[in-house]
């Protein structure tokens, strides 16, 4: 039987891997190469680079960085942040990823979700959305979480997986850096929706957590996390044999 | 010296990778007069079978990769690289594959129970069914990647291992030096590893 993902995220800035909390106060954390390697060879899944970086400058540092990332570790990685357009697919493509996750730029043009599935395979395409409740309803936040688009998530979800995306990245904002356990009626939501894999993101503070996740949701495929991982508060080794105990089919 | 066989589908950055990784000498190539001189040969491939397929007689290399292959040399098909080697494949019509391997590729729709996501997307347990050198380090149960939504059927004369998604999918197989993995071996971690490493050492009947 296929097995549930454990994936850390890495948000990269200028060639450092960082962490927010709630999406503000960016801290430095690790150098990507060394942290991916150690990622791999600690029982991740699959790993996450998200490039949180403005620049050009920046951009050409985070592609060098990716080549150097994907001679190191062998297991799947997946790129997001600033892409827009299929150059952007390309780009990060070339240097070794696997699967290249949209956001933003999918929300501005929703046919690059169908453009680059043609192209690279509905497997290569990821729709990672920010999803936060207003006034009772899910909604879809753009610009790393700070801006309301006033579009309904599920939906939203329901359409990006139609044009093509093979997985959806559910990162709720009202989880996300409280370390109180993933949005459970979010992704219950997301994962009746739609066919494909789900990827919870946003919540995880403890091992519990991820119990809790795939046993009050089974249909999720992946828990998503990065400070927990990134400060040591989780060993994914210990993360793993907790799931196991619990009889939650992981790899080992 | 391993060549890649370079027809124009999918990249081959963490293929190249993980074969050096495992102290393989690896070109990539697309040149038969260079391939032909190759000890060993990677047949990769991401994407529709009946492109791949197209692009593979379009160039001249499917006739290059028989060639080899029934002279002894060590072929591995990965992916759809692997679903080549068979006689056909039913992805949207009949497609003629490189028919080294009796057997024919297949949705999984239909096949397998419906409650099942598509396309078979992550780590799955490989449960080896018949010895082969490729399986010289794996144990039953560890896990490799897998991102696929058809499957080879009919391969019982060259099925060495399979993984559980609702029906026993062929995840490997081998007959004499045609080898294949359904899985990414390069994106496996070190069951992977594992296995690109006991290919890269197989002796060659070449």
């Amino acid at each position: 039987m296929i097995t549930k993902r454990i994936i850390p995220c890495l948000d990269v800035r200028d060639g450092r891997v960082v962490k927010g909390v709630n999406f503000k106060g960016l801290s430095d954390v690790s150098d990507p190469v060394e942290l991916a390697r150690y990622y791999s060879e600690n029982g991740a899944d699959e790993l996450v680079f998200y490039d949180i970086t403005a620049s050009a400058e920046g951009r050409k540092l985070f592609t060098e960085i990716l080549c150097r990332v994907a001679e190191t570790i062998f297991i799947p990685l997946t790129v997001g942040g600033g892409v827009n357009t299929l150059e952007d697919f390309d780009r990060v493509l070339k240097c070794g990823a696997d699967k290249v996750s949209v956001n933003s730029g999918a929300i501005r043009d929703p046919e690059l979700i169908r453009r680059a599935a043609q192209r690279y395979g509905n497997q290569c395409v990821v729709l990672s959305a920010d999803i936060k409740r207003v006034n009772g309803r899910f909604q879809v936040f753009a610009k790393g979480g700070r801006e309301d688009t006033g579009i309904e998530a599920i939906g939203w979800l329901r359409r990006g997986v139609e044009l093509g995306a093979g997985e959806v990245v559910v990162n709720s904002i009202d989880t996300d850096g409280v370390k109180q356990g993933f949005d459970l009626e979010l992704l219950d939501e997301v994962c009746r929706a739609v066919p494909v894999p789900v990827i919870a993101s946003g919540g995880a503070g403890s091992r519990q957590d991820f119990v809790e996740l795939f046993k009050k949701v089974p249909s999720v495929d992946a828990g998503l996390a990065a400070s927990v991982f990134h400060f040591g508060e989780i060993a994914i080794p210990d993360l793993k044999q907790t799931l196991w105990e619990n009889d939650i089919i992981v790899r080992r | 010296m391993i060549s890649v066989i370079d027809y124009g589908v999918g990249n081959l950055f963490s293929l190249c990778s993980s074969l050096r990784c495992v102290g393989a000498e690896v070109q990539v190539s697309a040149d038969p007069a260079v391939l032909e001189q190759a000890d060993k040969l990677v047949l990769p491939g991401v994407g529709a079978f009946g492109d791949a397929a197209d692009k593979l007689r379009a160039t001249g290399l499917d006739q290059l990769v028989i060639k080899q292959a029934k002279k002894g040399v060590p072929v591995l098909g990965i992916c759809l690289g692997m679903q080549l080697l068979f006689e056909e494949s039913l992805e949207y019509g009949r497609h003629k594959g490189l028919g080294l391997l009796a057997g024919r590729v297949v949705p999984m729709e239909g096949a397998i129970p419906e409650k099942l996501k598509i396309p078979h997307i992550g780590w799955n347990a490989l449960q080896p069914v018949a010895e082969s050198p490729l399986l010289r380090d794996v144990k039953p149960g560890d896990c490799v990647y897998f991102v696929h939504s058809y499957y080879a059927d009919g391969c019982a004369d060259s099925l060495v291992a399979t993984a559980e998604y609702g029906i026993p999918i062929t995840a490997m197989v081998q007959k004499g030096n045609v080898m294949g993995c359904q899985f990414h071996p390069e994106k496996s971690g070190p069951v992977g590893l594992a296995i690109l490493r006991a290919f890269c050492e197989e002796e060659g009947k070449a």
